[in-house]
C-alpha cells in the first residue's frame, strides 16, 4: 500500500515534478467554467471544482483527430494510400477526475474495446491513461450518480482517489497503475488512521447529499418496442433544439464521424466527434431519413442510453450521473425524468 | 410575473376552452433554477403548467415554423418581432396565430448570476419585482434585477410586444436613453488585424454543437449550408476558419432579420458572447436602411428586397 | 494491434457501365498487396467499405464471389459525393476496400433447402454474389431448387444482363426475370412489379428458405406475398441499407434499436426485424 497524505501545496509540487514521466490534465478555471488541460500548459490547476463542463473524454478521445494522411499528387508514387497519421501515446494522468466521469470512461471503453474489433487509438490512449480520481465533498443537486452504479467516491474505476480533507488530500492506491504513479511521486507521509477517518465521514456525509435518483431498475425487462412507441416522445422533444450540447458535454457519448480534408495535394481523414441529434447523423445517400424527425433523433437519445445499452451489455445504462446534460441543456431537458417515465412506463 | 403566470394559464384555458386555437405554446417551470423548458399544450386542464418568469429568454418564435394548426403563444417584443418576420417570410400566417403579448422588462443573465454568487450551486431563487433572491445550500443573496439584465435586454428599445391579439398586463414604459451599440464601435475602431484576432478569439470555444443556429428562428433552411455535402462549404474539424465562416455566413444571412432577442447567446453552452456577430449588421441596417428588423408587416427586410431604381450604384 | 479502419489498397482493374441510364457501375478491383487479397475472406451477403482519399468512405455489398479469384467487385449507384466521384475515376487509378464487413445469409441453414431469391432494381449485387456462389459446381449439390425472381423498372436498368441470360439457359436455376413496364417488342421475359411474379412464380414454402433485396416500397409488397406462400417470418432474410461510417459497429449511426446494421446486419430475418423498432 503506498497510501499517503500530501499537504496541497506539496501535492501540487509532486505533480510538476511528474511531468517527465506523465502528460498530467488538471482542472483549470477557464472563463466561467473548469476544463482539464496539461499541466505543462503552465495554468494552475484547481481542485476546489464541482466539474469540469466539458467532460474530459477528449482526454483519450478528441474531438477532432487525424487518423490518416496521404497524398493525392500523382507523381508521388504512394498517392491515394492512407498512412497512419503518427500519435503520441506516451503515460497520461487526469489528476482530479471525479469518480462519475472515470465511470464514463468504462463506458465508452465498451464501445470501443469488443471482442469483434478493437479501436486502435482509443485502446492505446485508454490503456496509457492513468485516472487519479478526486472525491466528491459537495455533490450538485443535478448529480445522480448513485442511482447508476457509482458514487460521490467511489473507487471502482480509478486508479487512484485523492480525498480533499480540507488543507490535505488523503491519496489512495488503486490499481498497480495509480501505485505506480504515487510510487514516482515525491513528499507525502503514510497515511495514518485519522485521515481514513476523517475521509470516511466526508464519503459519508457527501452520499448524503445526493438527492436525486431516477430509477432504472424496470428499463431491462421493459420491451423495446413498447418504450419506442410510448406516447411521451413529442412531448419530450417538443422544447429540443436538436443542437449537440447534451451528446458533446456527455463522457458516455460516443458517437464520430470520418471525413476527408485536402489541402493542395495532401489529404487527411479525421474523426470527429458527431451527435445524434443532427439529422445528418443517419441521411442515406438517396435523401431517405429514417430519423428525420426531431422526436425521432431525441427518442434515439434516451433509447440508445436507457434501453439498447442496457439490453446489449448487460452492465447497466449508458450514463454515470454526472449531470451535465441537466445542467448545461438550453432547454432544460432533464434525462432524470426522462429515466423515470422510461423505466416506470406501463404499456397498454 | 407571478401576475403574468396567472394571466397566461388563464388566457390559454379559455382559447383552447373556446376552441379558438389547437394548441398553446408558452414555458413550463424548469426543474432546476434559471432554467424554463418551452412548452406545447393541447387541453385547457393543461394550463396549468404554464409558467412565466425573468429566465424565458428562449425565443419561442423557433418553435411556430412551418406548424399549419392554430397556434396560441406567448410574446415579448423580440419574439414578437420574430413572428413578424416570420409572417413576412412565409413561415407562418398571421391568422393561424393568436398571440399573448408580454411588456417585458427584461431577462436575467443567468451566468451573471453565477457569477455574482461565485459559482456555488444555485438552488432557488426567489423573484420579487425590481430585486431577486438566490438561495444555496449555506447562501442567501438579494440582488438588483436591473445590474443582471441580459445584455440584449438592457439596451433593449422595444420590450412590448409589435403585434398581439390580447395583452397579459399593461405596456410598459420603452427605454429611451440606451447607447446600444458601444460594443460595436470598440470593434469597428480596429485595425483589421486586431479584428481577426477578436473573433478568432471570440470564437476560440466553441464546440459547432449549433446550439446558437438551432435556438434561432431565423434558421429555419430545411439544410443549413454548414450540413450540405454537395459541394461541401465547410469543414467539419475544429478548424478555426471553418468555425469563423459558420459564424460569419449565419450572422450575415441574419442581417436585417434579426431582432437581438439574446437566444443564440443564452443557448450557448460554451457561454460565447454570439451577438458580436450580430450586432455589427444591426447596426448597419440600422445607420444605412433606418431599418430595425420585425416592426413592420408591410416591408421586407432590406437585404431581402431588389428594387431597379436603388439609389446604390453597385446594383446597377 | 489490427487496425480495422485501414483500406486495402486497390487499383480498379475494370469498370462496367451497367443501366441504360449511366448511374450503375461496376467496378472491379486488384489489390495491390497480392497477400491482402487472402486477408480479405469474404462470404456473400457480406459488404465493404469502398475508401477514395480525399473523398471519404461508402458501404457497398460485394457483388463478386469467393469463389470468383483475382478480384473483388461492386456495383455502385451514384448518388452522393463519393459515389459521383468514384464515377469519374478511371481503370488503373488506386484507391481502397475496407473490409469484408457485417454478417452474411445465412448459408448453413440453407443447405439442403429451396433457395428463393427475391430482388428488385440495383439491390441485386449481393444477390448476384449469392446466385454465382450457389451455381459453381462444387456448392450447388449443397441447395435444393434455386428460384431467382428479379425485376427493374425496364429492360435497361437491369444488372448483369449477359450473366442473367446465361443463367436463364440453365436448369438448374428458375430465373424469373421482370420489368415493370417495356415498349421493346423482342423483351421475351415477364412484364409486371416483383411482388406479383413473385406471387404467380414461386409455388411454394416448403423446405424453403427466401432471400429479398431491393428497395422499400418491393419489400414491403413482397413480405405478405411470401407470408402468404407459407413462409415463417424466421425463413425470410433481408439485407438493410443504413448510413454507414466506421463499419464495425463503433461510430453509432446505424443502429436499429441495439442491433448495429454495419456489424449485426446487414442481414435480418424478418422475425428478428418484428422485435426490433420500426427505424430503417
Amino acid at each position: 500500500m503506498t497510501d499517503k497524505v500530501y499537504g496541497k501545496e506539496k501535492w501540487i509540487q509532486g505533480l510538476e515534478g511528474l511531468k517527465n514521466d506523465y502528460k498530467i490534465y488538471v482542472p483549470v478555471k477557464d472563463g466561467d467554467f473548469h476544463a482539464f488541460m496539461p499541466m505543462s500548459e503552465g495554468k494552475a490547476p484547481d481542485f476546489d471544482y464541482d466539474n469540469t463542463r466539458m467532460s474530459p473524454k477528449a482526454v483519450m478521445y478528441p474531438e477532432s483527430e487525424r487518423l490518416f494522411e496521404y497524398s493525392l499528387d500523382d507523381a508521388d508514387p504512394e498517392a491515394n494510400i492512407l498512412k497512419e497519421s503518427p500519435k503520441d501515446f506516451s503515460p497520461r494522468a487526469i489528476v482530479g477526475i471525479r469518480p462519475c466521469d472515470a465511470h464514463g470512461f468504462q463506458i465508452v471503453n465498451r464501445n470501443f474495446d469488443n471482442p469483434e474489433y478493437r479501436d486502435p487509438w482509443w485502446v492505446r490512449r485508454f490503456g496509457s491513461t492513468t485516472l487519479v480520481g478526486l472525491g466528491c465533498n459537495r455533490p450538485c443537486s443535478t448529480c445522480f450518480c448513485t442511482a447508476v452504479g457509482g458514487g460521490p467516491f467511489h473507487e471502482e474505476w480509478l486508479d487512484a482517489l485523492m480525498v480533499d480533507l480540507g488543507d490535505r488530500y488523503l491519496v489512495k492506491g488503486l490499481t498497480d497503475k495509480g501505485e505506480g504513479f504515487l510510487a514516482k511521486m515525491t513528499g507525502g507521509t503514510p497515511a495514518d488512521e485519522g485521515a481514513y477517518k476523517e475521509a470516511e465521514a466526508l464519503a459519508e456525509e457527501a452520499s448524503q447529499k445526493i438527492v436525486s435518483s431516477p430509477p432504472t431498475d424496470r428499463l431491462k425487462d421493459q420491451k423495446t418496442t413498447d418504450l419506442f412507441n410510448a406516447p411521451f416522445w413529442e412531448e419530450v422533444a417538443f422544447g429540443c433544439l436538436n443542437c449537440g450540447t447534451c451528446t458533446y458535454l456527455c463522457p458516455t457519448c460516443w458517437c464520430f464521424d470520418i471525413q476527408d480534408e485536402v489541402f493542395g495535394k495532401q489529404g487527411d481523414r479525421i474523426r470527429n466527434w458527431d451527435s445524434c441529434m443532427f439529422p445528418l447523423f443517419t441521411l442515406h445517400g438517396s435523401g431517405h431519413n429514417p430519423r428525420d424527425q426531431k422526436f425521432q433523433r431525441v427518442r434515439q437519445r434516451f433509447m440508445h442510453k436507457l434501453k439498447y445499452y442496457v439490453d446489449k451489455y448487460e452492465n447497466g445504462v449508458q450514463c454515470s450521473g454526472c449531470g451535465r446534460c441537466v445542467r448545461y441543456c438550453p432547454v432544460n431537458i432533464d434525462i432524470r425524468d426522462i429515466c423515470e417515465r422510461m423505466n416506470n412506463f406501463e404499456s397498454a | 410575473m407571478v401576475k403574468y403566470t396567472e394571466k397566461i394559464q388563464e388566457i390559454a384555458k379559455r382559447l383552447l376552452q373556446e376552441e379558438k386555437v389547437d394548441v398553446f405554446i408558452g414555458y413550463r417551470k424548469g426543474t432546476m433554477p434559471m432554467m424554463n423548458q418551452p412548452v406545447l399544450i393541447t387541453a385547457p386542464e393543461e394550463a396549468a403548467r404554464l409558467y412565466w418568469d425573468n429566465f424565458c429568454g428562449l425565443n419561442l418564435c423557433n418553435y411556430l415554423t412551418k406548424r399549419t394548426d392554430r397556434i396560441g403563444v406567448i410574446a415579448n417584443g423580440c419574439n414578437s418581432r420574430n413572428m413578424v418576420t416570420h409572417i413576412i417570410e412565409n413561415q407562418i400566417q398571421r391568422e393561424q396565430l393568436y398571440i399573448v403579448g408580454i411588456p417585458c422588462e427584461g431577462m436575467i443573465d443567468h451566468r451573471a448570476v453565477m457569477r455574482a454568487v461565485h459559482y456555488k450551486e444555485i438552488l432557488d431563487i426567489e423573484q420579487n419585482g425590481k430585486t431577486f433572491v438566490v438561495k444555496g445550500a449555506d447562501f442567501e443573496e438579494t440582488f438588483e434585477k436591473e445590474k443582471f439584465l441580459q445584455s440584449n435586454c438592457a439596451v433593449c428599445t422595444h420590450r412590448n410586444p409589435v403585434i398581439y391579439d390580447e395583452l397579459v398586463g399593461e405596456l410598459v414604459e420603452e427605454q429611451t436613453d440606451v447607447s446600444a451599440y458601444e460594443d460595436v464601435e470598440k470593434v469597428e475602431a480596429m485595425d483589421p488585424e486586431k479584428k481577426q484576432g477578436f473573433f478568432t478569439r471570440l470564437i476560440g470555444r466553441c464546440i459547432r454543437c449549433y446550439a446558437c443556429r438551432n435556438a434561432c428562428p431565423l434558421c429555419y433552411c430545411p439544410t443549413c449550408f454548414v450540413d450540405e455535402s454537395k459541394p461541401q462549404w465547410v469543414g467539419k474539424s475544429i478548424d478555426p476558419t471553418d468555425t469563423l465562416t459558420f459564424h460569419f455566413l449565419r450572422a450575415y444571412h441574419c442581417a436585417g432579420r434579426c431582432t437581438d432577442c439574446g437566444a443564440c447567446e443564452r443557448v450557448c453552452p460554451m457561454g460565447i458572447p454570439m451577438r458580436q456577430f450580430t450586432k455589427k449588421l444591426n447596426k448597419d441596417c440600422l445607420e444605412l436602411f433606418s431599418w430595425e428588423a420585425g416592426l413592420t408587416l408591410d416591408q421586407r427586410p432590406p437585404l431581402d428586397v431588389y428594387r431597379p431604381d436603388d439609389y446604390n450604384d453597385f446594383i446597377k | 494491434m489490427e487496425n480495422p479502419y485501414v483500406p486495402y489498397p486497390v487499383r480498379i482493374d475494370r469498370i462496367i457501365t451497367e443501366t441504360e441510364d449511366r448511374n450503375l457501375k461496376t467496378f472491379r478491383f486488384v489489390f495491390l498487396n497480392p497477400e491482402d487479397e487472402a486477408k480479405f475472406a469474404y462470404t456473400p451477403g457480406q459488404f465493404a467499405e469502398l475508401s477514395v482519399a480525399g473523398k471519404g468512405e461508402i458501404p457497398i455489398g460485394i457483388a463478386s464471389s469467393p469463389t470468383e479469384k483475382g478480384f473483388v467487385s461492386f456495383t455502385v449507384n451514384k448518388v452522393g459525393l463519393v459515389t459521383t466521384y468514384l464515377h469519374n475515376m478511371k481503370e488503373g487509378d488506386v484507391m481502397g476496400i475496407r473490409g469484408p464487413l457485417g454478417n452474411w445469409y445465412p448459408w448453413d441453414e440453407m443447405e439442403g433447402k429451396n433457395v428463393v431469391i427475391v430482388g428488385g432494381g440495383f439491390a441485386f449485387t449481393t444477390l448476384r454474389s449469392s446466385i454465382v456462389y450457389m451455381l459453381e459446381p462444387e456448392n450447388r449439390p449443397r441447395f435444393k431448387d434455386i428460384t431467382v425472381v428479379y425485376g427493374a423498372r425496364t429492360p435497361g436498368m437491369l444488372l448483369y444482363k449477359d450473366e442473367l441470360a446465361a443463367w436463364e439457359q440453365r436448369d438448374d436455376i428458375h430465373m424469373h426475370i421482370t420489368v415493370d413496364g417495356t415498349d421493346d417488342p423482342d423483351w421475351k421475359y415477364n412484364v409486371g412489379f416483383v411482388p406479383a411474379i413473385a406471387e404467380q412464380k414461386i409455388t411454394s414454402a416448403d423446405n424453403a428458405i427466401a432471400i429479398v433485396c431491393g428497395p422499400p416500397i418491393m419489400i414491403r409488397f413482397t413480405q405478405p406475398v411470401l407470408e402468404k406462400l407459407g413462409f415463417p417470418p424466421e425463413r425470410i432474410i433481408l439485407s438493410l441499407e443504413m448510413r454507414m461510417k466506421c463499419g464495425i459497429g463503433m461510430c453509432g449511426r446505424c443502429n436499429i434499436g441495439d442491433k448495429y446494421v454495419c456489424k449485426d446486419g446487414p442481414v435480418f430475418s424478418l422475425a428478428q426485424l418484428k422485435q426490433m423498432p420500426p427505424e430503417y
